[in-house]
This record gives C-alpha cells, sequence and structure tokens, in this order.
C-alpha cells in the first residue's frame, strides 16, 4: 500500500514537472520586443494628481489626433513607473518630481531611461496655512514664530502639539526632520493619501479652523481654498544631503520628462513630440482646473485647451 | 450575499458545535473552573500592572530586534537586475506572466466581440440556467438583467467586461489552486494541519504588502494583479473543499467500500460529489473576495472599474467613484445570487420544465447567446448612459455639511477611548505586554496557543515595529469592539424581525462589496483625516459579515429549547439571553473571529485615510518600491491576526 502511494505520488509530481518543462521548453519574451504592439502606439502613465493627469490628457489628444498614434495609458505609482518605464511597459513619465534613487539606478547605471527634458512647469513643495489665518496673524509666515502657534494648530491625534497635516506616502518629505531640528512643537499626521489631505482641508476651510499642512505648487485645489506659505530657513544647494539633518526649506523643482531609452531612439515622431513638450505652471493649471474644479472629464478638458492654443502645441510638434 | 460571503469556516467552530451538543451536565464544572482561571487571571494582571509601575514602562529594547528589510531589499535589487537575463524568469515566470496576459487579452476580446446583447443574454440566460430554471430562475435571472442594464446606463460598460475578464481568469486559477490545496488538505490530516496557517497568512497579509514584489517580478499590469487576487481568494476554496470532503456522510462511504471500489474511485464516484454543495459556497466566496481586490489591481495599472475608483479619488471625486464602484456591488450580486441558486438546486431533482433538463438546456442557452451574439451590437451605445456623478456629488455634500455631530463624535472618541488605549498598551513594558497575551491566550485556549500567540507577539518586537504595531493594535481593538456591539445587537434585531433581514439585505451587499475606497472621501469629510475615520471605515466593511452570522446563528437555535422556556414562563429578554445567546455562542464565536479577520483586512485602507502606524508603512512601502518596509508591517499584521486569533478563539483541544 505504501509503495503503491509513493509510486503514485512519483507519477504525479513527474507529470506535473513534465509540464512545467513543456510550458518552458522556450525563453519567454521580455516585454521588450513584445510590448509595442504596432509601431504607432504610445503608452503613457498617469500619475494620480491633478496636473499630470492634464500633461497625458493634452499629450494625448495631440499624439491621436494631429500625429496619427494610438495612446495607451496605464494609471500606477511613480516608483512603480519608473520601474515599467525601465522594462519598456510605458514609454514615457511626463511629470517627475525628483527621484534621485531611480535616476541614479535607471539612468546612470542599466541606461535603460533617458532624460526627456524641462515640463516646463516649476513645482514648490512647503509649509501652507490658510489666507484667512495668516491675514489675522501676519507673523505665522516665519517658522521661527510657529511654536507661538502651535496651539492653534493642535488636534486630538496630535496631543500636546500643533499638527502638521502630511499627505501621500508618495510625496518627497523632510518634515519629521526640519521639525526636531528646528525644534518645533510640531507634530505630523500623514493622512496617508492625496485624496484624504484635500478633503481634510477642504474641511478646515469650510470652517475656516487654522491648520498648518505640507502643500506645493502648482495644484488644482490653490485657486478654491488660498493659502500662503511659511517661510523657512532658505534652501541652500545641498542643505537636503543628509536626510536626517535637514533644516532649510524645499528646493523649487523645475519638473522633468523622462522616456525609456529604445523609445526615445525608435520613438519616431512620437517621441520627438513628447521631448518638446513644454508648457508653463498657468497653462497646465488651466487644464486642471476644468478637470478636478468643474469636474470635466481629462479628455473633454484637452479637447478644449488644445482648440484654444493651437499657437502653443504647434511648436511642439515634430519638424517635417 | 448568501449569509456567508465572507464566513470563511475556522478551525475553531466545528469544535464548538460539539461542546455546545454535549454542554449540560458538565457546565456546572466548567463554570467553577473558568472563575478559578479568571481569578488568577486577574490576579496576574494586577501583578503586571505592578510591576511595571516598579519596573518603569519601556518599549521593545532595540538589542532584541532583527532587521529584515536590509536582505529583503537586497532581494528586490536582485530582482531588477536579473529579471530581463536569468533563466528562472526566461523560462518559467515570464510564461506564467505572458500567459496570465493572454488569457484575460482572449475573454476580454471574446466578451467585446459579443457586443452589448451577447454579453447581457449570456449573463442572463445562464443565470437562468444556473438558477435550475422555473420561477426560481427567473427571478435570479432578472437580477442578473437589472445588474447590466445599470452598468452599462451608468456608461461603465467597457470598464465592466475588462473587470469581469481579469475576474474570470483569476477565479478559474483561485478555484483550481483552491481545490487542489482543498483535495491535499481534504485527504490527509497532516497536510491539513500544516496548511492552516499557510491560508491564514493568504487571507490575512495585505496584498499591498506582496503587491511590490509580484510588479517587480511579473510586471505591471494585469499579470501582478491577476497573481494577488489570486493568492487572496483561494483559501475559501481550499478550506470548504477540505471540509466537503472530509463531512461526507460515512455511510454512503462505506457503501462504495463494500462494493469493492478502490481509493481513486471513491474519490470521484462518492466523496468529490458529495462535497459538491460545499465546493460551490466556496466558489461563491472566492469570486466576493476576488472582487474586493478589484480597486487594489488598478493600484498597478490593471484597468478596469478599479481604475475609475482609483483615478475618481485624485479629483475627489465622489460621484465618479460610486458610478464605478456600484457595478462592482451589482457585478458581486448578480455572481452571488447565480452560484447560490445553483447551490441550492443540487440534489432537487428533475426542474420544473421536463424537456429542458441538462445538455438540452445548456444547449438552448448557447444557441440563444450565439443568436445575440449574432446581432453584431458593438459596446453599450452611448445614448443610453446617465452620468449620476453630479447629484451624488450634491447628496455627499449635503449629508457632510449637515452632520456636524461627527467631528465632536470623533473628537471625544480619540481623546476618550483611543488615545488613553494606545498610551496605555506603550507604557505597560514589553515584557508585561508578553505576559498578558500569554495569560489571555491560556485562559481562551490551552498552553499551545498560549506559546503560539507569544510568540506571535515577540516576532512583532524583533522586527522592530512594537510602538507601531501597539498603536495598530489599539486602533482594531477599537474598531473591534464597535463592530462587535453594533453587529450583535443589529443581529439580535434581524433574527427577531425577518422583515427586517430582507430590508437590510441590500444594503449589507453593497457594505461588504463596495470598494472601500469610494466611501474614503465622505468618510475623511465627516471624521477628518485621523484614526477615527480609519476604524469607521473597518467597521463598515466588518460589519455585514458579524450581522449575518449572528442572524443565522440565533435563527438556528432549536426551537424546542425555545418553546421550552416560554411555556416555563420566561420572558422575551429571559428567553434571549437565557436560551437563545447561550445556545448560538459557537455561531457568535465565529463572528468574533471575522470581525478580527476583517478589521485586520481595512488596517491598510485605514493607513489611506490617517490611520497611520502599519496600515502607512504598507502603502509607503509600496509606493516608495520599499519592499523591507512593506513586507515587514505586513508581517505585523499577520502577526497581530495570530495573537487576536488566540486570544479570541477557543481550540478544539481545550474540549478533551
Amino acid at each position: 500500500m505504501r509503495t503503491a502511494r509513493t509510486l503514485r505520488t512519483a507519477v504525479a509530481v513527474a507529470g506535473a514537472l513534465g509540464v512545467l518543462s513543456l510550458t518552458a521548453c522556450g525563453a519567454a519574451d521580455t516585454g521588450k520586443s513584445s510590448a509595442a504592439g504596432g509601431d504607432k502606439t504610445v503608452k503613457l502613465t498617469v500619475p494620480s494628481w491633478v496636473g499630470a493627469q492634464a500633461n497625458v490628457a493634452v499629450a494625448e489628444r495631440i499624439l491621436e489626433e494631429e500625429l496619427g498614434y494610438q495612446v495607451k495609458t496605464q494609471q500606477m505609482g511613480e516608483v512603480l513607473a519608473w520601474d515599467a518605464l525601465s522594462k519598456g511597459d510605458i514609454d514615457a513619465i511626463l511629470e517627475d518630481w525628483g527621484h534621485p534613487k531611480e535616476e541614479e539606478q535607471y539612468v546612470e547605471t542599466k541606461k535603460t531611461v533617458v532624460k526627456g527634458g524641462d515640463l516646463g512647469v516649476t513645482g514648490h513643495i512647503g509649509w501652507f496655512v490658510p489666507k484667512y489665518f495668516a491675514d489675522e496673524h501676519p507673523d505665522v509666515t516665519d517658522w521661527k514664530n510657529l511654536n507661538k502657534y502651535a496651539e492653534e494648530f493642535r488636534t486630538a491625534e496630535s496631543g500636546q502639539k500643533g499638527e502638521l497635516l502630511e499627505g501621500s506616502p508618495d510625496y518627497v518629505t523632510h518634515d519629521d526632520a526640519i521639525i526636531s531640528n528646528l525644534k518645533l512643537n510640531l507634530k505630523t499626521k500623514y493622512a496617508g493619501s492625496e485624496a484624504a489631505q484635500i478633503t481634510a482641508i477642504k474641511k478646515y476651510a469650510k470652517a475656516e479652523k487654522p491648520f498648518l499642512t505640507y502643500w506645493w505648487t502648482p495644484q488644482w485645489l490653490n485657486a478654491e481654498v488660498d493659502m500662503v506659505e511659511v517661510k523657512l530657513p532658505e534652501y541652500k544647494e545641498g542643505c537636503d544631503a543628509d536626510p536626517e539633518k535637514v533644516a532649510c526649506a524645499y528646493p523649487n523643482t523645475p519638473l522633468q520628462k523622462f522616456l525609456n531609452a529604445d523609445f526615445a531612439k525608435d520613438g519616431g515622431e512620437a517621441a520627438e513630440f513628447l521631448k518638446n513638450f513644454n508648457w508653463t505652471t498657468e497653462q497646465q493649471n488651466e487644464v486642471a482646473l476644468m478637470i478636478a474644479g468643474e469636474k470635466m472629464s481629462p479628455e473633454a478638458a484637452a479637447e478644449k485647451w488644445v482648440k484654444e492654443n493651437e499657437a502653443t502645441w504647434k511648436a511642439w510638434l515634430p519638424k517635417k | 450575499m448568501s449569509a456567508t460571503a465572507t464566513t470563511v469556516s475556522k478551525p475553531g467552530t466545528a469544535a464548538g458545535e460539539t461542546r455546545a451538543r454535549h454542554s449540560g451536565g458538565g457546565l456546572r464544572d466548567a463554570v467553577r473552573r473558568r472563575r478559578g482561571l479568571l481569578t488568577g487571571g486577574g490576579a496576574l494582571a494586577a501583578l503586571l500592572v505592578l510591576g511595571a509601575v516598579l519596573l518603569g514602562g519601556g518599549t521593545w529594547p532595540a538589542g532584541l530586534t532583527a532587521d529584515i528589510s536590509a536582505p529583503l531589499d537586497a532581494a528586490n535589487e536582485w530582482v531588477v537586475d536579473n529579471r530581463d537575463s536569468h533563466p528562472l524568469f526566461l523560462y518559467f515566470l515570464l510564461h506564467l506572466s505572458n500567459t496570465a496576459t493572454d488569457a484575460v487579452d482572449a475573454v476580454y476580446q471574446g466578451l467585446d466581440a459579443l457586443g452589448w446583447l451577447g454579453v447581457a443574454a449570456a449573463a442572463v440566460l445562464v443565470a437562468w440556467r444556473a438558477a435550475g430554471l422555473g420561477r426560481r430562475g427567473l427571478r435570479v435571472a432578472l437580477t442578473a438583467l437589472g445588474a447590466f442594464a445599470v452598468c452599462g446606463l451608468l456608461g461603465m460598460w467597457d470598464a465592466t467586461l475588462l473587470t469581469i475578464a481579469l475576474m474570470v481568469v483569476s477565479v478559474a486559477a483561485a478555484a483550481v489552486l483552491g481545490t487542489l490545496i482543498g483535495l491535499a488538505a481534504g485527504l490527509s490530516d497532516r497536510v491539513d494541519r500544516a496548511l492552516r496557517p499557510v491560508l491564514d497568512t493568504m487571507q490575512v497579509m495585505p496584498a499591498f504588502a506582496y503587491l511590490l514584489p509580484f510588479v517587480l517580478v511579473f510586471g505591471t499590469g494585469t499579470p501582478a494583479a491577476l497573481f494577488c487576487t489570486v493568492i487572496y481568494a483561494a483559501p475559501p476554496m481550499a478550506r470548504l473543499t477540505a471540509l466537503g470532503l472530509r463531512g461526507a456522510d460515512p455511510a454512503a462511504l462505506e457503501a462504495a467500500v463494500s462494493l469493492g471500489a478502490n481509493g481513486r474511485q471513491r474519490l470521484w464516484t462518492a466523496r468529490l460529489p458529495l462535497a459538491r454543495r460545499q465546493m460551490l459556497l466556496g466558489l461563491n466566496q472566492t469570486i466576493m473576495l476576488a472582487l474586493s481586490m478589484v480597486v487594489i489591481a488598478a493600484l498597478v495599472g490593471a484597468g478596469g472599474l478599479g481604475e475609475e475608483v482609483y483615478s475618481a479619488l485624485a479629483t475627489t471625486d465622489v460621484g465618479k467613484a460610486f458610478a464605478a464602484g456600484l457595478p462592482i456591488v451589482l457585478i458581486a450580486v448578480w455572481l452571488d445570487r447565480t452560484t447560490a441558486a445553483a447551490g441550492d438546486a443540487i440534489g432537487t431533482s428533475a426542474p420544473a420544465g421536463g424537456w429542458l433538463h441538462g445538455g438540452r438546456a445548456w444547449a438552448l442557452v448557447a444557441a440563444a447567446v450565439a443568436a445575440a451574439a449574432a446581432v453584431r451590437t458593438a459596446g453599450w451605445p452611448e445614448a443610453w448612459t446617465y452620468d449620476i456623478s453630479a447629484p451624488v456629488n450634491r447628496a455627499q455634500e449635503w449629508i457632510t455639511a449637515n452632520l456636524t455631530f461627527t467631528e465632536v463624535w470623533a473628537r471625544e472618541f480619540t481623546l476618550w477611548l483611543l488615545n488613553p488605549l494606545r498610551d496605555a498598551l506603550l507604557w505597560l513594558p514589553w515584557w508585561s505586554v508578553l505576559l498578558l497575551v500569554a495569560a489571555a491566550a491560556r485562559l481562551v485556549g490551552n498552553w499551545l496557543s498560549a506559546v503560539t500567540a507569544t510568540a506571535a507577539m515577540a516576532a512583532i518586537g524583533v522586527l522592530g515595529v512594537w510602538t507601531k504595531s501597539l498603536n495598530t493594535l489599539s486602533q482594531v481593538l477599537a474598531a473591534l469592539v464597535v463592530t462587535l456591539v453594533l453587529g450583535f445587537l443589529a443581529g439580535v434585531l434581524c433574527a427577531r424581525a425577518g422583515r427586517l433581514e430582507r430590508w437590510v439585505r441590500p444594503l449589507l451587499d453593497a457594505m461588504q462589496t463596495m470598494p472601500q475606497f469610494v466611501y474614503l472621501i465622505p468618510v475623511v469629510a465627516l471624521f477628518g483625516a485621523t484614526r477615527t475615520s480609519a476604524i469607521v471605515a473597518a467597521v463598515v466593511y466588518a460589519l455585514p459579515a458579524v450581522v449575518r452570522i449572528t442572524t443565522q446563528g440565533l435563527r438556528e437555535v432549536d426551537p424546542a429549547a425555545v418553546e421550552a422556556s416560554r411555556s416555563l414562563g420566561a420572558s422575551t429578554r429571559q428567553q434571549l439571553f437565557g436560551v437563545q445567546l447561550p445556545l448560538a455562542r459557537p455561531a457568535l464565536q465565529l463572528a468574533v473571529n471575522q470581525g478580527v479577520v476583517l478589521v485586520l483586512a481595512v488596517v491598510v485602507v485605514g493607513g489611506l485615510v490617517g490611520g497611520g502606524a502599519l496600515g502607512y508603512d504598507v502603502i509607503k512601502g509600496l509606493s516608495r518600491g520599499e519592499m523591507g518596509l512593506g513586507m515587514t508591517a505586513g508581517i505585523a499584521i499577520v502577526c497581530l491576526g495570530l495573537v487576536l486569533d488566540r486570544v479570541t478563539q477557543r481550540t478544539s483541544r481545550t474540549a478533551r
């Protein structure tokens, strides 16, 4: 009986291995060679924030209507997008806020990703308070006075300290280090997602309550809720080199485009167009506000903008 | 959902039932023994507090930790460097990922080719046939029709097809995997014991934690999403298959043996057919769990309804998220009613239409679908859509603007319950927490469960996430208390008023299958980005299962016992507390267990609305690409689950 069972198990295992080896008889495509799906296809990643959705919507519109490409969009986190870009699962990232680790790994070392130039939009991160509060207490906009107002920012979550509202884990932040290095009586509270942070800000603004938040421009919400930046010690080159010792403001970041290396070489008109793509913060905000404020679909917003701004985007088209 | 949409059968219950049946004479002894244990426990707790005061508080000592994130990050690195060249990838893993993509694409192309008329016809007719034709079947068929019509009307037709394609492939794979595991576990006790913790881990480990390694190995989009879904959805199929095989009527097996059937014949002709009903229930739950992964799949670019929900979050557009979430609920209702009806139809022979029996009916279904497809309709007509996002947004704004007491309530809840609970847990020295866990687990279970629980708690310390885990634990405990109080209350009400249960059923369905991402924004608008929001999200998700199990448990209490107590002059209250609740104890225990599992399942979602702690770490690990961070937090959540399971569930061995 026992030998029979052993025999049966052995046969089963051998069978399973046989099936496995059948599937494994040839090397699989690694994605790069097969992913193209026709040479007139461009694959773009759609980041979660609206400004970046505006880039993609406008680029998609022009690629499809003017250059005759088919655009496939895929939504995913920023770091995952870098990985997919390196593999060729997507062709381009149109708005990157700075990922030094990934840049080093993929651009410098593996050379699977190349720089695509400036987007034209400059990003800036900082600490913000609502305008209605800053109007009442003008000195709150200097970090040196923040401790004086810590009590105003207190919530049930932050205990005895003032609350500094943070957003999604995706974002670049040194705030915990800044707080401890500047000896501020504050505590970070991670909302965990951009949606939660925006909803919380809207809630505060509606009740006209004081709050302090990690925030950035360009952002469509800035048109709805007026916020004033709190001055942190001035940013100097390299003052954020050691994450533990940061005690200065965030730099201005000219947002970057990145292209898959193969796509940049063989992507033809599409690659050239995406390299040329370059617009201003105001222009991006115009589209972003249509999407987020007026709740238009990105396609409709892009269509409207493209119709009204022919001069701008004509310059991005490849020279014939 | 058929009463059991998420009631995963757990080891504790079977024993509980037997014990309930045999309690009677030994009851008084048991009570006396328990009282002794309780006194002992109380004394121990007092000692602990005293010890803590004398020796001072303290978290887990840094010297006793082991950092596992460095090797995990190194593995991560290795994968990135080798996945284009290493034979393991070229000859095996990439084949898996390409096959997954092709399979989902093929199903989607097939559905697309059928046209909207063909797909709708197929869904309705299959539902009708599976539910056993006739009038019963008609009700299920109408559900299917309604579900698909609404998906189309909401303008979500194409996204719905994509989601169904992903579901078809992942449910099929999960069912096959689950059946194989279930076969092994059902036929061998040793395999069963060995697999139990594996199945538990598959369900409690947040998918966010292993999403990243899957993306690195299999690529973004369909493959990673598919394999994650399979892992999460396979356990109920395995558990119920094993349960079905074990529960097969001994007389039938005896008969098979006496007819000279050998092992394999017995399996095919007697045991598997007898387990069919359980297996169908397993399939039903596998489908429900797979559907709950739709939005998570969207995080890695799998598309479909999940993507619609997720992208609506960026503009905090609740209406749009709702319009995409509703089809998910409707698909769940359609599939649930269909599989549940098919399960009920098993064994009831010769349905209404005599000549329409068996294969002939299926042939008719196929012919009708082919005819519908031949009309060659394309996607759902644009003109037949209605955008509900504007009215939903208005409703949401009105509600959040007018319910102002929620914020006050959240504040008080945090100040008076959450903060003290967290601070108390953190204030206790680490060794006393371990002792408390050990004592509690010993009190409810046996020495083995005490050892397991203590080891799990210690593992949390060793992983270096002691403080965060206790913070999460305090939130989980608070959510659990709220869930159980509300759930038992609602369950008792539903059990006593049948009409009420029918009324709440659609609501419970929606609470269970509506992706949490849809109601995150209203929750934050009401309670702020706080831990309270995280707790509310958990309660909404876990409540339906507790209500359902409680209701069913109370209903199944022997009517004779209730009748007897009534004839002895017991009041309604006395009947409830003296007879019904004690007799329904096994069901109530299962409800507690499900409460634990489901609350833990949303810890990560809580991280998205301000829950912080472990949930936030898991999301951060995924979005920053730090595998070590995410996995460590994920493992800690599994350990918390183990601890909570051991201190709330009596193991079968205590009965001896």
